[in-house]
């Protein structure tokens, strides 16, 4: 289905489209044959229906698909049923999900040959405790997105796991009203990416060894655009120095190995209560976006950007940046917290909380490019934009489905 | 030239013989079409008057596209059934709007031993609910193809001589590329890219409403060394890639629009940065890059068989060396 209209999207948010009673529940076991039994009930499910994996190793050789609305596909743990597509022949992804409604709990998917798993215009989804894993590490020649939901209303990812990922482990894209929480990224060239979506929570969250940990922007020349509003919060950011293994031309090939939070192209995202350390270029960074583009809807720069309390550990000692030994040198030993390449658009520029340390590129024009930075310390006016928790995050009724 | 002129007199034959035929439409079960849930076999639709021979069955009319998608190098054969007394109706150059209780067919084959050997045949049923892609895979025998609903692979010899695992697609594949707007649709029978004597023959034989307004046809392909690259190519990208590379379609969050009619040069391509293409990038910047077919993505996709990097995603396992050069011709004459 395409996204909800907004009238749905308030139905939905209010939780009055009532749930299927469970009409039935299918047991799949691994072994023989599993790629055509799986497939088959992913097909002749009804709406309600739970499908249930089995504990063990399920091989396939295809990418699976599911498009029934209002189904729960269920395995007995993240460690316990794995969906393994190491001989994975065809499709771009392990598991398509393309239905409304749809909870994913409880089981893996290794070494799928493009991406984990992707649900397109599927409206409140749920993935608890999944768990995307390349196992031989990071590699260019991984499949691009561990957990990729796009172009989707209502979100809810938590207590998931993905590693690996040759773009972004945990990857939403062009939807609204998101949670990724409690989850762990680790080892991906982005762990986690919001990209031209709004009202996501990013809360709670484990982002360690990836290129960068956690990424907010927008691109232009998409369908959606507009992305902000967004809380990141409570997150542990912590040594993402992984070398960047992406494959150049994508976006994130040109995230610095060592960057903790970068918020770019962007309104309205808050940054706050998370710990940070060992992020050896920056912890935060805030810039626009430095590319060639054509495209009216676009804006390039990162606004309303609000950097509150987060406690700030080791970091920016080993920055992958021109210049670097300078640097170093200049702040001694070690760039603070804060990188701001100064362009504001307006009265929308950076803000922060008195006591945050940063330091900024003062830039004058978006493309300036390196070259034009006169770094100097960080001085930005303490923060005035509001941010209202009851306008970020997935919807109430795909809360209660974690329970269920 | 010529073997194009004597298929569209076959395909008139084949009309004007169904239009003049005395008996009532019969073999083919409606029931099957517009209320069959879930059809086991393929005979039970009556598509054929032998199945083996691929001979359809009174009022099943079989037709061709200028421009082909390619399969693997599958050999096709389509077909179009209306019920009796219904109409096509004509909608301008895109695709016909075919009445509730129409079906297209389509079945796939490759040569063994000189001999044609059927794979499967995809049917495509409008129901009063919309249209629904059942795929049916053919027995070792030859006489009967049965619903495969989760698909299945097998190993064929590709006219290229290549040995490959070829995909059956399961339902749901179908819709990844028949989706639209979250409804599955037909894609082939476009006006643009049918013939003018095959749609002029339905108009006469009192199963189209009326002859539809076409600009400009696709180029056949067998022709295509005469026609202009960018037509050539631009239909190439319009039948095998543009199902999925639009607005509203599975491929609509990557921002690239391959349809024919779409004349903005940064949304088919021209210039513009991946989106979600991962390590399918291949390191290049650029879907398209003018003059360099080997900086562009697109280019990049088309010619590699690995999971997560080629494209088409779905029913390919050899690379359309065919299609390729189109393409290339196109781009390295920017």
């Amino acid at each position: 289905m395409q996204n909800l209209n907004a009238a749905c999207l308030s139905a939905l948010i209010m939780g009055v489209f009532a749930q299927p009673a469970a009409a039935g529940v299918i047991e799949i076991a691994a072994g023989e044959g599993a790629q055509e039994r799986l497939q088959e009930a992913l097909i002749m499910a009804q709406p309600g229906d739970e499908i249930v994996l089995g504990a063990g190793r399920f091989e396939l050789s295809d990418g699976l698909s599911l498009d029934v609305d209002s189904v729960t596909v269920r395995g007995a743990g993240m460690d316990a049923s794995i969906l393994d597509f190491t001989s994975q022949q065809g499709a771009g992804e392990g598991l398509l999900v393309t239905s409304d409604f749809v909870t994913l709990r409880d089981f893996a998917l290794e070494n799928p040959k493009g991406d984990g798993v992707k649900s397109k215009g599927a409206d409140a989804i749920v993935y608890h405790r999944i768990r995307v894993t390349w196992t031989n590490g990071p590699a260019a020649t991984n499949g691009a997105y561990g957990i990729y939901p796009v172009e989707s209303t209502g979100i809810l990812i938590d207590g998931s796991k993905v590693s690996g990922a040759s773009d972004a482990g945990i990857y939403v894209g062009q939807s609204r009203a998101i949670t990724v929480r409690n989850s762990i990224a680790e080892a991906n060239v982005a762990g986690i990416e919001i990209e031209n979506s709004r009202d996501a929570l990013v809360e709670g969250n484990i982002a360690t060894r990836n290129t960068g940990g956690i990424l907010v922007f927008d691109l232009p020349n998409l369908p959606v655009m507009g992305g902000g509003n967004v809380i990141l919060r409570n997150n542990l950011v912590v040594a993402n120095d992984e070398p960047n293994f992406a494959p150049p031309g994508n976006i994130v090939a040109g995230v610095r190995r060592g960057t903790g939070i970068l918020v770019m192209a962007n309104d309205g995202v808050l940054v706050e209560g998370n710990i940070l350390k060992d992020n050896p270029t920056a912890h935060v960074m805030v810039v626009a976006y430095t590319q060639q583009y054509d495209d009216t809807r676009y804006n390039p720069y990162a606004r309303n950007v609000v950097v509150g309390p987060n406690s700030f550990g080791r970091g920016g000692d080993d920055p992958q940046l021109d210049g670097a030994a300078q640097l170093l040198a200049a702040f001694g030993g070690a760039l603070p917290p804060v990188l701001w390449d100064g362009l504001a658009q307006g009265a929308t520029g950076l803000t922060a909380v008195s006591g945050v340390a940063g330091w900024s590129l003062n830039l004058t024009a978006v493309g300036q490019g390196l070259a034009g930075a006169q770094p100097g310390p960080l001085t930005v006016p303490a923060p005035t934009f509001a941010f209202d928790d009851a306008t970020v995050g997935a919807p109430a009724e795909l809360e209660a489905r974690l329970t269920r | 030239m010529i073997g194009r002129w004597l298929f569209g007199l076959a395909l008139t034959a084949a009309v004007g013989a169904m239009a003049t035929a005395s008996q009532p439409l019969s073999g083919v079960s409606d029931a099957a079409i517009t209320d069959g849930g879930l059809v086991r076999s393929l005979s039970d639709f009556g598509f054929f008057a032998d199945a083996n021979a691929q001979i359809p069955a009174s009022g099943v009319i079989p037709y061709r596209l200028n421009t082909p998608l390619f399969s693997d190098g599958a050999e096709k054969l389509r077909f179009l059934y209306l019920p009796p007394g219904a109409q096509a109706a004509a909608n301008g150059e895109g695709l016909l709007s075919l009445p509730v209780g129409a079906a297209l067919i389509k079945t796939f084959a490759f040569r063994q031993d000189g001999e044609r050997r059927l794979i499967e045949t995809r049917v495509l049923l409008h129901r009063a609910d919309g249209w629904v892609a059942l795929p049916y895979q053919w027995d070792e025998a030859q006489q009967e193809a049965r619903l495969v609903i989760a698909g299945a692979r097998l190993t064929v010899a590709t006219p290229a001589g290549e040995t490959i695992s070829y995909r059956v697609p399961n339902k749901n594949q179908c819709k990844e590329c028949h989706g639209l707007g979250g409804a599955v649709i037909p894609i082939g029978p476009k006006a643009r890219n049918l013939s003018g004597e095959w749609l002029a023959s339905l108009v006469s034989a009192g199963k189209m409403d009326q002859m539809p307004q076409v600009a400009a046809s696709l180029p056949l392909w067998e022709a295509r060394e005469g026609e202009p690259a960018a037509a050539v190519a631009r239909a190439y990208l319009d039948v095998n890639c543009a199902h999925c590379h639009r607005p509203g379609a599975t491929a609509s969050n990557s921002g690239l629009d391959l349809r024919w009619e779409q004349d903005d040069a940064h949304a088919i391509g021209i210039g513009k940065r991946p989106v979600a293409a991962g390590r399918g990038s291949g390191g290049h910047e650029f879907d398209i890059v003018p003059g360099r077919s080997d900086a562009s993505i697109l280019v990049h996709r088309m010619k590699s068989l690995e999971g997560g990097v080629a494209m088409p995603e779905l029913g390919k396992s050899t690379v359309d060396e065919e299609g390729v050069a189109a393409v290339e011709r196109w781009i390295g004459g920017m």
